[in-house]
């Protein structure tokens, strides 16, 4: 199999071949256990997904941090713009009411 | 080697520390269970078995640390340096193991008390990093061989060494996936990293055979040691369709340097030990 029908079979890959500083940025999530969401933990660069994979491995679960690796390229996030933040963001300043903090809660009741 | 190490026995101490060695810890001696292997002469023939696997991790394991700090990437520094950490462990297993069959010393002291002629890990191990191709067609060799290894291993009638072989062939399979993987892509990289790994393969093909001598056949016999001949088809097999899939030639077959199991070593090993066993030699009981 040749390099190019190999990288299709892989999925994601790495455009430039030339070399260390062309390797593409990878976003990594991490499952610390059964039960929890994965959280964003850092990023990684590596030159296609399954190496991108290992190196999160490598570099995020050295101290058994987690049961679970995401990675995604860091180009395929789509940001919110921080020129917009005040328009995004500040008019929940003021609602308080939607934190659910205003309910009486029996005695006796644990979590909920 | 015969074991006959020029040590104080207060140091049999300290190879009680890891789990697995000496009475009441959840692997005791295998006594009774390897008949063949009873007496001094089966206890020595056993400790030489563990010395070498020890020795093949802790020299590999400190040949990878050569790479701390120095890698192409930062990523690739932690990967080797993952690497290095599991191989330096089972060789601290392995070496206590030996400590204790032969009933003096501990790993510590088999590790930076012995010089060159005592060592008995395979010259592939010893071999230089060169260029990060030659690194990474070592490791895979090397940690294709030692899967295969770690597997039958780890049904050993050997407890200790079951034990320490079942443990790490979680990280030795590892090892070996990730090195493929780079095998691959460097092969089926550029012009460049592919004259590199064609050099490289070259360069470290002819102590291939070395990995597939067989050991002591009173301990395969017993089921203590692995019978490494058997080992060679699955090798072949595995290491001929990487190779294929990373567009590489396999090397044609070579005439085989071996020895290191006798402690005939390439003059490479010397200078990896000045370094490894420094810091002990000259500052003895150093503790931080």
């Amino acid at each position: 199999m040749g390099a190019r029908s190999r990288r299709r079979a892989r999925g994601q890959t790495c455009g430039a071949q030339s070399g260390v500083k062309d390797w593409p940025l990878w976003e990594v999530f991490l499952r610390a256990r059964g039960g929890l969401s994965h959280r964003h933990v850092g990023s990684v660069h590596a030159p296609d997904a399954e190496l991108a994979v290992r190196h999160a491995r490598d570099t995020y679960t050295r101290r058994s941090e987690g049961v679970s690796l995401w990675v995604v390229p860091s180009a395929a996030i789509v940001a919110s713009d921080p020129g917009q933040a005040a328009q995004l963001f500040d008019p929940a300043d003021d609602k308080v009411y939607r934190h659910p903090t205003f309910y009486t809660i029996p005695d006796g009741i644990g979590h909920i | 080697m015969d074991g006959a190490l020029p040590l104080p026995a207060p140091l049999r101490s300290a190879s009680l520390s890891l789990a697995g060695e000496g009475e009441g810890l959840p692997f005791p001696e295998g006594r009774g269970t390897a008949p063949e292997a009873q007496g001094e002469g089966g206890a020595q023939s056993r400790a030489s078995y563990a010395l070498h696997l020890g020795d093949d991790a802790l020299i590999l394991g400190q040949r990878l640390s050569e790479w701390c700090g120095h890698a192409p990437a930062l990523e690739i520094d932690l990967s080797l340096a993952n690497l290095a950490l599991d191989l330096v462990g089972q060789a601290t297993s392995f070496l206590a193991h030996a400590a204790a069959l032969q009933g003096q010393g501990d790993a510590d002291a088999l590790a930076f008390h012995r010089d060159v002629l005592d060592f008995t890990n395979c010259l592939l191990v010893e071999q230089p990093n060169g260029d990060f191709a030659q690194t990474i067609v070592r490791q895979f060799l090397f940690s294709t061989w030692q899967h295969l290894l770690y597997q039958r291993l780890a049904t050993s009638t050997d407890p200790t060494l079951a034990a320490i072989a079942a443990k790490g062939v979680k990280e030795v399979a590892y090892h070996a996936e990730v090195s493929a993987d780079w095998v691959i892509r460097l092969g089926d990289g550029t012009p460049g990293s592919a004259a590199r790994m064609a050099a490289a393969l070259d360069w470290h093909w002819r102590f291939v055979d070395e990995l597939f001598a067989p050991a002591d056949p009173a301990l395969v016999a017993a089921g203590i040691a692995v019978d490494a001949p058997a080992l060679r088809p699955a090798w072949d097999a595995r290491v001929a369709a990487v190779l294929a899939e990373a567009n590489l030639a396999t090397p044609a077959a070579r005439r085989a340097v071996t020895g290191g199991r006798r402690g005939h070593h390439s003059e490479h090993l010397g200078h990896l030990l000045a370094v490894m066993q420094h810091l002990p030699r000259s500052y003895p009981g150093a503790v931080w």
